[in-house]
């Protein structure tokens, strides 16, 4: 893991140092699980296409910022959170959905390219269409800091102190952003929970 | 032990409890907690289930193709002028327009009347007699609608700053149990936390430095209110009043608003004026 984080630090240096090719290694290294984070926090993939590439420039342009001894993946999602929240408060509630691709000279978003994963994995429920959409309507429901908070510390396991400094906000603040989210999902799921389990139990 | 609540449950759930063996032992022994925490991994689960779109094979290739043109100068360059997301972030989220209710909306309006007016900063730009009849009317219209707001928004804040620094625990009961209602305040600081930032960013791209550094300074304190649960402990309050103190917050939001006020007042056209 050093070895892969001092990795980093010398790609840093060396972008620093006007290499391009070193700045790309690390925007292909670290894209990807920026994307996933991105997608958690906007719901869509345009967004967060959109999200990582802005994180991307942002980086690039404070590279000088980056101190060789931090953990060049966690100053990136730091920047590529607020990215997000940026885009967040940017697009109105109702209107987050898959966007048409601009096509000002951007490549074209290959459909094929963003197909959703399905596969439920060993141990996670594999939920209807119907279901879906009601579960991503109520995290879409969350305010921007709210998602933000819970999308950080259930996914990304960050620690209520990573993510308080990463949105501004003492301990107190973050916890209770938390909180809130868990709240109002569930508030809003455990109808749809319990309703399914009435049908799971008839079924049986 | 007394029962779990939501919270309990839900440090527990991350791992933040503060006595993992107790809440463990009670979740064992107690039905009710056990119901309540089954359906919060529940809840959880399904959140779980969501899927997370896979940006295909190709994608590190597409992405460094979608940036690499836009590395136009030298890393740590700073941002390219022209381009200011969060400034448009503010602008056009229409929920924050309505959330800052119509004074932002007049705003807008009197930004959109004055774009092709030069101006630079909230102050009136020097013009000839001539340009004067034509100019003057809209800066000046715009700059105070300007003013008003910024003003009526310092107001807001600085009340909000009062009752919070003067708020008290209950003296009734333990002292280690006393809490605050804050709620009102709290809804405050959220409707205010977006018209901050749009004023600040607004005062940055003026270039008028004092008004943007207090509502910077603003901005943070708003938002731990607005963050803060509905009933703060003691210690909560005190920590909330201490970020107030610290930062020296009343005073600077004090002076600022008579400031604004009397810029106001200056720019109040004093001839021509159509009605009161």
């Amino acid at each position: 893991m050093n070895r892969m984080e001092g990795g980093d630090a010398e790609q840093v240096q060396q972008a620093l140092g006007g290499d391009q090719d070193a700045f790309r290694v690390l925007v292909e290294r670290h894209g990807r699980s920026l994307f996933r984070l991105a997608y958690r926090m906007t719901g869509n993939e345009h967004d967060a296409e959109e999200v990582v590439q802005e994180a991307m420039l942002r980086a690039y342009r404070r590279l000088d910022k980056f101190e060789s001894r931090a953990n060049f993946g966690t100053w990136l999602y730091r920047i590529g959170v607020n990215c997000a929240l940026d885009l967040m408060r940017k697009r109105k509630p109702e209107a987050i959905h898959r966007q048409q691709p601009s096509g000002t000279g951007e490549e074209e978003l290959d459909p094929l390219d963003l197909a959703v994963s399905t596969d439920p994995g060993p141990d996670r429920l594999m939920l209807s269409g119907e279901v879906r959409d009601k579960v991503k309507a109520a995290m879409m429901e969350l305010s921007p800091v709210e998602r933000t908070a819970f999308v950080l510390r259930h996914f990304e396991g960050r620690s209520i102190e990573e993510i308080g400094s990463t949105l501004g906000l003492g301990a107190g603040a973050t916890k209770n952003s938390v909180f809130r989210a868990v709240q109002k999902l569930r508030r809003t799921l455990e109808p749809l929970v319990s309703q399914r389990q009435i049908a799971k139990g008839n079924a049986s | 032990m007394n029962h779990l609540d939501e919270q309990q449950l839900l440090e527990y759930r991350y791992g933040d409890a503060a006595d993992t063996p107790a809440v463990e032992q009670h979740l064992r022994e107690c039905p009710e907690c056990r119901k309540s925490y089954d359906a919060l991994e529940q809840v959880l689960a399904y959140v779980d289930a969501l899927p997370v779109a896979e940006p295909g094979a190709n994608y590190e290739t597409r992405l460094w193709h979608a940036i690499a043109p836009k590395l136009d100068r030298a890393p740590g360059a700073g941002a390219r002028p022209g381009f200011d997301w969060s400034a448009w972030t503010a602008w056009m989220s229409p929920r924050r327009l309505v959330t800052i209710g119509a004074v932002a909306t007049l705003i807008v309006a009197a930004f959109l009347a004055g774009r092709y007016i030069p101006i630079g900063g909230m102050r009136t730009p020097p013009v000839s007699p001539a340009q004067d009849v034509v100019a003057r009317n809209p800066t000046q219209v715009r700059e105070r609608i300007l003013l008003v707001a910024v003003g009526d928004h310092l107001d807001k804040a600085q009340s909000i700053l009062l009752e919070i620094s003067n708020a008290e625990p209950e003296v009734a009961g333990n002292a280690k149990d006393k809490e605050v209602d804050i709620s009102q305040e709290q809804q405050r600081a959220e409707d205010l936390v977006n018209s901050n930032r749009i004023y600040r960013q607004t005062a940055l791209k003026t270039g008028d430095n004092a008004v943007a550094s207090v509502l910077d300074d603003l901005e943070p304190i708003l938002l731990e209110i607005a963050h803060s649960p509905s009933k703060v402990s003691a210690e909560q309050l005190d920590q909330l009043q201490q970020g107030i103190a610290a930062r020296g917050l009343l005073l600077k939001v004090r002076v600022l608003d008579s400031t604004v006020r009397n810029r106001e007042k200056a720019a109040t056209p004093r001839a021509s004026s159509s009605g009161s």
